[in-house]
């Protein structure tokens, strides 16, 4: 019994980031139709960001919670500012090309960030553990918790519902799903869709940049760490179904559990569970778990 | 006389909207049936039934007392229902040529193999025979983007034509053709159609070409058939013309 | 597609020049050359799968069942011979593809590219924990030799397994581009534009695109084999999804309608990499990055546009056919 509350709070707290890494992916995918690959990448760089704005504040001795605020703030700026570059001087050119073609050029971006990262953190791994502290342990029915991973479970609930508020109650919002849902229609009634891209695509890299700060405190940075996030977020939005934010929560939970799940029964069939249940899915479900089929017209 | 297509209470929804209520319909050999109905009255759905790419919710198609409603487009073309498209679906990066080569390839699957050339006599003489009854055969090496529309329309009927199908269905074959053109290419159709397949179910919204080329019309209203007969009696009908044709003569 | 109509037997001879060419290169160049060929067949396949309009993110999974089927029977049953492992890795990978390929089928566009990324991400995760087969670390095997002839001279050695690649890729090469003249060739085309239509003309998209997987398994597996046989070692890395993203790298740089340009792409990869660990060490994936976004960007059909008279213009097919639209929407 205990082993199994165990497996479903380490569920719980894993899915709660993975949720903020493929609540981005899937909205990107939503709005322009892009699977991202580079979306891994700008959760590495948002943890790196964050262990270099934690190393700062600590270098400097202010209190760890400047370094929390310090990592938020530093990893909010520079994903904005990086997702709209990218989308505005490299995605621009590719649109109305194939969908393939377009995988392709986020993995040439993957390619080169991984590289830049390299460049700038160098190679070896890079800790920023000061945050981790902030909240203490918290004891909970006899197990011990480190309080800033139960923290991530109300932060990624209130990210998920501040999304679904602003795409469902906002004005910006219904926009943005009008474009997901019949960009031609929107277009002919004045959205300027551009617009709606650069901005969604901004958003989709501060939310990966977002999860990879929260993060940051609890692992360890070095290379491979974006293309072990993509891998996990890949199988999330197509469980639960690409451009779907119901499916991302849901893929989110599932593939938090079955970690945890295999990390505490099986540990040798972490990743091997994860796609077991995504290649399950997409036999029977080949839309994913909440998007239904559309008919082509003829 | 026995029909060679019988449907009966065909029933298909989507959401709301009923594109087909209890629909039933019975095509003798031979006949030239036109299909009329403002958008939406369940025609090119109709259509999408009998060619298996849409299943109905409930009901029978009948192919000479076969069934067919559950088949795939696949196992109707086989069976010998063939179609062409309100837009053309074409290999479009393919020349004219090679389009129908595939579809002639399409009347041997089995035998679609690695080592035969894609260009071995026997399928380019068909494929170039078939062009030619459409007086395409100087377009036959363009690749399909590069034809205008109204080619694209006859390519598409020819590829339909390869399979000599027992029942032939035209999804508006004058469609984007200019009023000028709609009699010269609709006598290409039917001269060129006329050698293989008997039995021709054509949708169309232009009267003039209902009038001149069916001998019998079906008229659609919200899935439902409102008249069926012939053409005169069919276009003259009252509620036809109140529903379909919106009285404009 | 318009293809220089070669006679067979001008391919022939070509393969056999190349293969002689080997005699005069220096070691260096002869073993990044043996690299280039092998990672060419795998690439081949790619770009055969891809003329049904099918992308494969999973290619590694049948290049790691072929290395790691050679390197367990080898080490069992002592097969060295060059060419038996080559088979060996072919028949491994060929067999895995004749499983996967009736049921991936069905899929296509991004979903295809996913599932192929996820089966063989499952290979490799499972390969990572195992530890029967040297987990994350992998294992040596021995030397290859060829129809009984042990190669004590490294030189010679390299020259042996450049010539058995060189010929297999060539062979391969000679067989692709009968297929590509083939009917099957043109109705693969012809699922690529339109998957639906090729129905309505009685013909089983499914079918076409499995016999296309198959093949490209094949030549994954007997790729597998050659890069064990090279490096005399494996591990998951085979597997994993950066490995395959390579030689879909590959196949782009070459586009789909020219043989020969999957080898100049495949051997242009492999001098950029050798280049760029010489000078430019740790951006080896940026030199890539920027490479596959030019390639995209200024040939979108590939470098085998350069030679290949283009006379069709790319035009995207109208609404009747995204290419995101799955088979068999109703079926």
């Amino acid at each position: 019994m205990n082993s199994f509350l165990t497996i479903v709070l380490d569920g719980l707290i894993q899915a709660s980031w993975l949720f903020i890494v493929a609540l981005g992916l899937t909205l990107v995918f939503g709005v322009l139709k892009i699977l991202n690959i580079a979306h891994g990448s700008f959760y590495a760089l948002g943890a790196y960001i964050a262990a270099t704005a934690v190393t700062f504040v600590a270098a400097h001795s202010l209190p760890p919670s400047v370094g929390f605020v310090a990592m938020l703030a530093s990893v909010a700026l520079i994903a904005s500012a990086v997702g709209l570059l990218l989308e505005r001087g490299l995605l621009k050119m590719f649109y109305g090309r194939d969908e393939v073609v377009l995988l392709l050029v986020t993995y040439a971006v993957f390619l080169i960030l991984e590289d830049v990262t390299k460049l700038i953190w160098g190679v070896n791994p890079i800790y920023a553990t000061q945050p981790y502290e902030l909240f203490g342990n918290v004891a909970f029915a006899g197990l011990y918790y480190v309080g800033y991973d139960l923290l991530l479970m109300p932060i990624s609930a209130a990210v998920g519902f501040a999304v679904w508020f602003g795409l469902n109650r906002t004005v910006t919002g219904k926009i943005v799903l009008a474009v997901i849902h019949n960009e031609e229609m929107s277009v002919s009634m004045g959205v300027r869709v551009n617009r709606v891209y650069a901005v969604a695509f901004a958003f989709g890299v501060l939310l990966a940049a977002l999860a990879g700060a929260l993060t940051a405190p609890k692992i360890s940075m070095q290379p491979g760490l974006s293309s072990d996030v993509i891998i996990l977020s890949f199988a999330i939005v197509v469980i639960g179904g690409l451009g779907s934010v119901e499916g991302a929560a849901v893929g989110a939970i599932l593939v938090g559990l079955a970690r945890a799940a295999s990390v505490h029964l099986v540990p040798q069939a972490e990743l091997f569970m994860i796609y077991l249940i995504m290649a399950g899915v997409l036999m029977f479900r080949p839309e994913g778990l909440f998007k239904r089929e559309a008919a082509r017209r003829i | 006389m026995k029909p060679i297509l019988s449907a009966r209470r065909l029933e298909k929804r989507f959401g709301a909207v009923v594109a087909a209520d209890a629909l039933s319909i019975d095509i003798a050999a031979g006949q030239k049936v036109s299909l009329i109905g403002a958008n939406g009255a369940g025609k090119t759905t109709f259509v999408n039934m009998v060619t298996g790419y849409l299943k109905p919710d409930s009901g029978s198609i009948a192919l000479d007392g076969m069934n067919i409603g559950r088949r795939s487009p696949r196992h109707v073309a086989e069976l010998g229902i063939s179609r062409s498209f309100q837009i053309p679906q074409l290999f479009i990066d393919l020349t004219a040529a090679e389009n129908l080569a595939v579809a002639v390839s399409g009347t041997h699957p089995r035998a679609l193999s690695f080592h035969s050339p894609a260009e071995a006599h026997g399928r380019r003489d068909k494929a170039l025979e078939l062009l030619e009854r459409f007086g395409l055969a100087d377009l036959a090496d363009r690749p399909i983007s590069e034809l205008a529309g109204g080619v694209r329309k006859l390519v598409d009927i020819a590829m339909a034509l390869v399979r000599r199908p027992r029942l032939l269905l035209l999804d508006e074959p004058t469609s984007g053709v200019s009023a000028e053109e709609k009699f010269a290419t609709m006598d290409r159709v039917i001269h060129a159609v006329a050698p293989d397949a008997a039995t021709i179910v054509f949708v169309e919204h232009d009267m003039e070409i209902v009038s001149r080329y069916a001998d019998r019309v079906v008229a659609f209203y919200q899935g439902r058939i409102l008249a069926d007969g012939d053409p005169r009696d069919v276009l003259n009908d009252p509620e036809v013309r109140r529903y379909v044709t919106g009285g404009a003569q | 597609m318009k293809h220089g109509r070669l006679h067979p037997l001008v391919m022939i001879a070509l393969v056999v020049a190349a293969t002689l060419f080997g005699r005069i290169l220096p070691t260096w160049t002869l073993s990044l050359a043996t690299v280039a060929a092998s990672n060419a067949l795998i690439a081949l396949g790619i770009v055969i799968l891809a003329r049904t309009g099918n992308v494969s993110f999973g290619q590694g999974l049948f290049f790691a069942a072929g290395g790691y089927g050679v390197a367990l029977i080898a080490n069992a049953w002592g097969v060295t011979d060059a060419v038996a492992q080559m088979v060996i890795g072919a028949v491994c990978g060929g067999l895995l593809g004749l499983v996967i390929g009736p049921l991936i089928a069905r899929y296509s566009g991004i979903f295809f590219g996913m599932l192929t990324l996820a089966l063989s991400m499952v290979l490799y995760g499972a390969l990572v924990k195992s530890s029967a087969l040297g987990g994350s670390d992998g294992f040596n095997v021995g030397r290859p030799s060829l129809f009984g002839m042990v190669f004590v001279d490294p030189r010679e050695a390299d020259f042996m397994l450049y010539a058995v690649s060189v010929v297999t890729t060539g062979l391969a090469g000679i067989a692709a581009t009968i297929l590509f003249r083939s009917e099957l060739g043109l109705a693969s085309l012809a699922v690529r534009e339109n998957n639906l239509r090729i129905e309505y003309l009685g013909i089983s998209a499914n079918r076409v695109i499995t016999i296309n997987f198959i093949i490209a398994a094949v030549f994954a597996g007997a790729s597998g084999a050659f890069a064990l046989m090279a490096q005399r070692h494996i591990d998951p890395q085979f597997a994993y999804w950066t490995t395959s993203g390579e030689f879909v790298f590959v196949a782009v740089l070459a586009g789909y309608q020219s043989v020969a340009a999957v080898f100049v792409a495949s051997l242009a990869l492999e001098l950029v990499r050798s280049f760029s660990n010489l000078y430019l060490p740790n951006t080896w994936q940026l030199v890539l990055g920027v490479f596959l976004l030019g390639v995209i960007l200024f040939l979108p059909r590939g470098i085998g546009s350069l030679w290949i008279r283009e006379k069709r213009k790319r035009s995207k097919p109208a609404a009747a056919t995204p290419a995101a639209v799955r088979k068999g929407v109703a079926l």
